[in-house]
């Protein structure tokens, strides 16, 4: 069982309970996880092959172009896995650009959907390297809104160290889980603001074999999971 | 009826300073070859209104560019575009900045002759904050909501690139997806098609549901083969991800001499090697 295989887990668990509303994701992770969830324990989940194709067990079943994506995502009958470049202890997401914006240091890739996105349905976000780079007390760019700016639902942040949520009395971000090998300390360290730690912090669930199997043989056979950690 | 024209007609109808809409989606069936042949004009202050891939890269690095207006600029496998990102940080160029739905609403409310459609995307975001033009507005009704009032998207002139096409303006896609390319012919005052291939009954050729625009969205066209390169222009061809990582990886006026100074056939004969 490697960090990887945790993380696809972890991701899938996001969608658990969801329905048949349309997953939504960016980078190879969550695609993995979505694609998990679908085949166990949310098989009603829509997925698509990243373009315009609906995918049901690896098989097409349907048709979702843009517009029509657009159209879920204002219906709210979607949960998107997006990126983040900046995250703060409510949600707010930046993806846009780091620096000033009217003249950014690192121009990124604007906005895309991260504001339609946070007001209309679910979002969860994943991190591929935990670090307090990341985890920011403020963001250059609100790109995806946070809770405390009317975000309809911050759900999950997956990293490569933790899981997280925002169960707390003001919707701030708590420590969910620890991956395995990974100390309450190391995730706290990697974060760049405080963050609510309940006293006992649950280790994140290993893949059971099946999952396992499913993908080592089946959803990522070449392992290009593992390149997606460093 | 005819509405056959030559790659150069539709740049010419391209002025300085206009607000020019381009179809396709980051580095997907983009309209190339007319982006190409404005280069070669060397058109002046334009404000781009586009999902942006390589079609913006191009013109913002030729110095043709005063604004882009977008939700995003990438080459899909490559995730950031390079003369895009560089011409930001350089402040070379100045950006409208929105979701992309918002562009898609903004589109679709010129297209109904709408000055404005709401939406709820925005709200909240920093899209207000780099948009201080942007106004929301107050339902009428009993629910009470604030919502963005996406303003119309108008557009003087639009470039699209299509599967197949008749020589009246009628265009079909073959592909997966349509994009916006409908939209961004309604929200414009003079409309250019390019095809892949020209067909004679298209009605026939296939599907009447892929038929994307009809003769009166469309006011030139032109058949231009591989006129998307180097997007992809499903299932005609894919992606050339080698010419894309060369075009992202070489600098601007060793790609522009090796590539662009010709004309479209010295350009498709170089591609070809």
């Amino acid at each position: 069982m490697t960090r990887a295989e945790i993380c696809v887990v972890a991701c899938a668990e996001a969608w658990r309970g969801d329905g048949a509303i349309l997953a939504g994701f960016a980078g190879l992770i969550p695609q993995l996880g979505a694609r998990l969830a679908q085949r166990t324990f949310a098989p009603e989940l829509l997925v698509t092959d990243g373009e315009a194709t609906l995918l049901r067990n690896g098989e097409p079943e349907g048709w979702l172009p843009y517009r029509a994506v657009f159209a879920m995502v204002a219906a709210g009958t979607r949960h998107a896995m997006m990126g983040a470049s900046q995250l703060d202890r409510f949600g707010n997401q930046n993806i846009s650009c780091v620096g000033e914006w009217e003249r950014p240091r690192s121009q990124l890739l604007c906005v895309r959907g991260a504001p339609g996105n946070t007001v209309n349905h679910p979002v969860s976000y994943w991190i591929p390297r935990h670090s307090p780079r990341v985890f920011v007390d403020r963001v250059d760019m609100v790109s995806g809104v946070g809770h405390d700016r009317n975000a309809y639902e911050i759900r999950r942040v997956v990293t490569d160290l933790a899981v997280l949520d925002f169960a707390t009395p003001d919707r701030s971000m708590r420590l969910r889980s620890v991956h395995p090998g990974v100390r309450v300390d190391d995730v706290v360290e990697a974060t760049g603001f405080p963050l609510t730690i309940p006293r006992d912090v649950p280790r994140t669930r290993e893949p059971t074999d099946a999952e396992r199997a499913l993908i080592r043989e089946q959803l990522d056979p070449a392992g290009r999971r593992e390149r997606e950690i460093r | 009826m005819d509405k056959l024209v030559g790659i150069e007609d539709p740049v010419a109808e391209v002025r300085d300073g206009m607000t020019l809409g381009i179809g396709g989606w980051g580095s997907r069936r983009k309209p190339m070859a007319l982006v190409r042949a404005l280069v070669r004009a060397g058109r002046r202050d334009l404000t781009l209104v586009s999902y942006g891939g390589p079609d913006v890269g191009i013109l913002v690095a030729a110095g043709c560019v005063r604004r882009v207006v977008t939700g995003f600029v990438s080459l899909d496998s490559i995730p950031l575009e390079p003369h895009f990102r560089r011409a930001r940080s350089a402040g070379t160029i100045q950006l409208t900045e929105y979701d992309e739905g918002m562009l898609y609403w903004g589109l679709l409310a010129a297209a109904n002759r709408l000055p404005f459609l709401p939406i709820r995307a925005g709200l909240g975001s920093d899209v207000m904050r780099v948009n201080p033009g942007l106004r929301t507005i107050r339902s009428p009704y009993a629910d009470g909501a604030e919502l963005v009032a996406m303003p119309a998207i108008h557009l003087d002139v639009a470039f699209i690139h299509l599967n197949r096409a008749d020589a009246q303006g009628n265009g079909r896609y073959l592909g997966p997806d349509p994009y916006f390319d409908d939209l961004f012919c309604l929200a414009a005052k003079r409309r250019f098609l390019t095809c892949e291939r020209l067909e004679t009954d298209l009605f026939s050729s296939g599907p009447p549901q892929t038929l994307l625009v009809n003769r009166s969205m469309v006011d030139g066209v032109t058949e231009t083969p591989n006129g998307a390169h180097f997007t992809s222009c499903a299932p005609d061809h894919g992606r050339d991800e080698t010419f894309q990582r060369e075009y992202a990886n070489t600098d601007w006026e060793t790609f522009r001499a090796r590539y662009l100074d010709g004309g479209e056939s010295d350009y498709q004969q170089a591609v070809k090697r």
